[in-house]
């Protein structure tokens, strides 16, 4: 049993490894991007509404179409379908590089949705206690919008991230590599089993992992 | 200190319009305890939250200390509110934060500087008699604690004005008690000028210096509280008065009394609420006079009495008493017969 798992470990280890450190790039990469749009856009499709802070209803509109466009398109049309904003923004098409700027416009309206949904759990009380104190717009996003919906915003930010991992299974097409690019190029096309086993298990560790920990993380930031 | 000038506030929702406030003009003197009564739907929580713009008044001028609130800039206006302090029904703490965040946040977002953030926290938790609960989070409070800790931030901002939106509503009789000796402490003490809103009689008898009654977005009545409490002219607080009182009679009883005399309602004030004019009347004239109903309340400064009272006797005798009791300072009101209860 050792002899055949090191024999596989020789074969294999290294191509794993590396899907592993790519499928981290492009899921922390893209996360962390997508977060820096999606949560300030989720702040505005909050506060932009009707009667909030922010009314505009002009913006409130297209910021809903756009993201509601956006996300009717499955990933793996719109991989290709935006491929000349992505050789404008990113300089390639290809590589973990090229694959950065579609799983953003993937996932940023995604993070939106759900931020907003977070932040329009805030008890509307609060946030007009702090406005009646003579506090900043700006200020109430943070320090009550924010804070009041952190333990929602880790969940959706969960849910968020593993959506990110079945995206990046696609992104072997543009040649980025990661785990489901490995299960299915070795395991599918050259009909290696064992590799789409292994991959599958450890997509499935990795998926079962992040949601635990956003769920222990989510209720310890919850004091209610 | 409070001054609003003809307010108005209307919603459209399509094509028709409500006038939640319409027309009204009040004034809080400085250091006193003004209330606003009203039933749910009398306009009296839009009223408040106009007075620190959380709502704008569709029409009208809202001053505080003689600055225009309503013509200032949004800049301007943040700076006007943190020296009017406000606390609602559903407490509207953070959830997420302690005792000590609660208070200390809002100071920070506000420009105190941090060491006196610190000063300020131990000071006023310990004026509401919280110091232990500092790291606390709401949900481990009782809902009197969590108004305590609102109390608290409000008074950390050093108001001149504590606006209360139905503070003790949500609040059972004894938290309630608690709290409002709280607040007449804040009013006596550091002479905040406080302007509540609520619907109870109970919270007005306790605490507030003047009262506005409010029904259909208009006040209705307005002065001080004793003369609300013995002469209500219109039938919303005589309701209120009668609500406290709870000396209402059997119609049965009301209709037999009434062929042998008049039953008439008594209002004592201050310190004639134990002048035994009463027992004088029996002595004087040839009236036979039976006490129905009674009872005697505090009334913030000064205790307040009435009695209903049936008068057996003539009609010119009983006159003569009557005239007799308003004589001796007693205010003498036919006794009516509520008929229509009041749907709130």
């Amino acid at each position: 049993m050792s002899a055949k798992i090191s024999e596989f470990l020789d074969l294999w280890g290294a191509d794993i490894w590396k899907a592993i450190i790519e499928t981290f790039q492009m899921v922390g990469i893209s996360l962390l991007i997508s977060v820096l749009i999606g949560l300030p856009l989720g702040v505005l499709l909050v506060l932009t509404r009707p009667e909030k802070a922010l009314e505009n209803k002009f913006l409130f509109r297209l910021l809903n179409a756009v993201i509601n466009v956006i996300r009717s398109i499955p990933f793996i049309i719109l991989l290709f379908f935006i491929l000349p904003f992505t050789k404008m923004i990113a300089g390639t098409t290809i590589g973990v590089k090229g694959v950065i700027v579609p799983l953003v416009v993937f996932t940023a309206p995604y993070i939106a949705r759900l931020m907003e949904s977070a932040l329009l759990e805030v008890d509307r009380g609060v946030v007009e206690a702090y406005e009646a104190m003579g506090v900043k717009t700006r200020h109430i996003i943070w320090h009550v919008l924010v804070r009041e919906s952190r333990s929602s915003i880790v969940l959706g930010l969960t849910i968020a991230t593993i959506g990110l991992i079945g995206a990046t299974a696609m992104a072997g097409l543009v040649g980025a590599g990661g785990l489901g690019d490995l299960a299915y190029r070795y395991g599918h096309l050259r009909y290696e089993v064992d590799v789409m086993y292994v991959t599958v298990f450890l997509l499935i560790v990795l998926v079962q992992g992040l949601q635990s920990f956003g769920n222990i993380l989510s209720a310890r930031l919850k004091k209610d | 200190m409070i001054r609003l000038e003809n307010i108005t506030k209307t919603y459209k929702s399509g094509e028709t319009v409500t006038k939640a406030v319409d027309d009204v003009s009040l004034q809080v003197e400085k250091g006193s305890i003004y209330g606003v009564i009203g039933y749910s739907g009398a306009g009296k929580s839009t009223l408040v939250r106009m007075v620190n713009l959380l709502e704008r008044p569709t029409d009208g001028k809202v001053f505080i200390n003689d600055i225009e609130l309503t013509s200032l800039s949004t800049g301007k206006l943040q700076k006007t509110r943190q020296r009017i302090g406000m606390i609602f029904q559903s407490f509207n703490l953070l959830k997420t934060g302690t005792v000590h965040q609660n208070i200390a946040i809002p100071l920070k977002l506000t420009g105190v500087p941090k060491k006196e953030i610190e000063n300020r926290v131990d000071q006023y938790l310990e004026i509401v008699g919280l110091s232990d609960k500092r790291d606390a989070y709401p949900s481990q409070l009782s809902g009197g604690q969590k108004q305590r800790v609102a109390i608290a931030r409000a008074l950390a901002h050093e108001p001149e004005v504590l606006l209360c939106d139905e503070a003790t509503s949500a609040l059972d009789p004894d938290t309630t008690e608690s709290i409002l000796a709280l607040l007449e402490q804040i009013n006596r003490d550091f002479g905040i000028t406080i302007l509540l809103i609520t619907h109870e009689m109970h919270v007005v008898q306790k605490i507030c210096h003047e009262v506005a009654v409010m029904e259909n977005g208009k006040v209705i009545e307005q002065g001080r509280v004793v003369d609300i409490f013995s002469q209500p002219a219109t039938s919303t607080a005589k309701r209120f008065v009668q609500s406290l009182f709870q000396d209402e009679l059997p119609e049965s009883l009301v209709t037999c009394l009434k062929e042998s005399g008049q039953i008439v309602n008594l209002s004592f004030i201050g310190e004639r609420s134990g002048s035994p004019a009463l027992a004088h009347v029996s002595k004087k004239f040839d009236v036979y006079p039976s006490i129905l109903a009674g009872n005697i309340t505090q009334l913030k400064d000064q205790p307040f009495g009435r009695l209903v009272v049936h008068l057996e006797g003539d009609a010119d005798e009983t006159d003569r008493a009557v005239a007799f009791l308003e004589e001796s300072g007693v205010v003498v009101e036919g006794y009516v017969q509520e008929v229509e209860a009041h749907v709130s």
